[in-house]
């Protein structure tokens, strides 16, 4: 499976991302620069975290006007696989890939620790080498990721399924609503998330909780 | 040349963590029975036009389009 990692000004989990993608895939990812309008033929496309173009504005939204993404999102409707982590998330909803917005943390604070996640649905194309129920651990590192939705909204995406991972274990760390922590488009094949799988992928890490994500995403098989 | 000022508020029902703290550190400064403060943004913008309805309707789109995110903002126009 090919991937892409895309590259904005201000975003800085880039390299992590990279990495991640090449010790999964076996292959590096291509990079996609902010000014190119042709996407390349991959199977996955990464918007990595950071703070794409400082965060004027809100969190994400001039990211999300520039002409890449309207590229990306028409990957995205011709069934691409996008994965938006952190910023990346945010960049998704504020582009209207995503259904809901991210608030300031409910504390006002930066976090950054780890937390406990509940894998909700494993039926999924990002989730599939886990098991609904699944607690794993990831890492957090956000100042704005409170999510919200209105009521009619987030009925919907609780019922479809779409609300891939939540908070566990009382360590939702921003005021999530429903304690959610990632959320998946209704046609299955973008996912957004605030925490950072591609910061626990090997021992050096200190753990590999967050490799079955890519290895579901990228369909190979979980070391 | 027309002057305009863009107003985004947070909607109702939407949590503003930040509105929040400013109504607490009001109240620790001793200004009593202050509630509900919500905090919002301002833009003033100088359009090139004398066409105040083309500048209205610009200035609704640019608001659609990325001056406020509609899912849980708000916007008012001014023209001056």
């Amino acid at each position: 499976m090919k991937s892409a990692v895309v590259q904005l000004p201000g975003l800085n989990r880039d390299r992590d991302m990279i990495a991640a993608l090449t010790k999964i895939s076996g292959k590096a990812p291509v990079t996609i620069w902010q000014t190119e309008t042709e996407i390349p033929d991959v199977d996955l496309i990464v918007i990595p975290g950071g703070f794409s173009y400082g965060d004027y504005l809100r969190c994400g939204a001039i990211a999300a006007r520039m002409p890449v993404m309207q590229a990306i999102k028409a990957k995205a409707e011709a069934g691409v696989k996008v994965l938006g982590v952190c910023n990346g998330f945010q960049i998704l909803l504020e582009a209207g890939l995503l259904p809901g917005a991210l608030m300031r943390n409910a504390s006002l604070k930066f976090v950054c620790r780890e937390i406990k996640l509940e894998v909700i649905n494993a039926d999924t194309d990002f989730t599939r080498a886990y098991q609904a129920g699944q607690i794993i651990r990831c890492p957090v590192a956000h100042h704005d990721g409170n999510y919200f939705a209105d009521a009619d909204t987030l009925k919907a995406i609780e019922d479809n399924g779409q609300v891939l991972f939540r908070y566990a274990e009382g360590t939702n760390p921003n005021g999530s609503m429903n304690d959610i922590a990632g959320v998946m488009n209704k046609a299955g094949n973008v996912l957004g998330m605030m925490p950072h799988p591609e910061n626990l992928i090997e021992a050096a890490h200190g753990g590999s909780d967050g490799r079955g994500l890519f290895a579901s995403a990228l369909d190979v098989i979980a070391a | 040349m027309i002057n305009a000022r863009v107003t985004v508020t947070l909607k109702n029902g939407v949590l503003d963590p930040q509105g929040k703290a400013i109504e607490g550190a009001l109240g620790a400064l001793g200004f009593d029975g202050i509630g509900h403060v919500r905090q919002g943004k301002v833009f003033d913008l100088q359009i090139e036009t004398a066409d105040r309805a083309k500048a209205e309707a610009d200035l609704k789109a640019m608001c659609e389009k990325l001056l406020a995110n509609t899912v849980i903002e708000n916007y008012s126009i001014s023209l001056s």
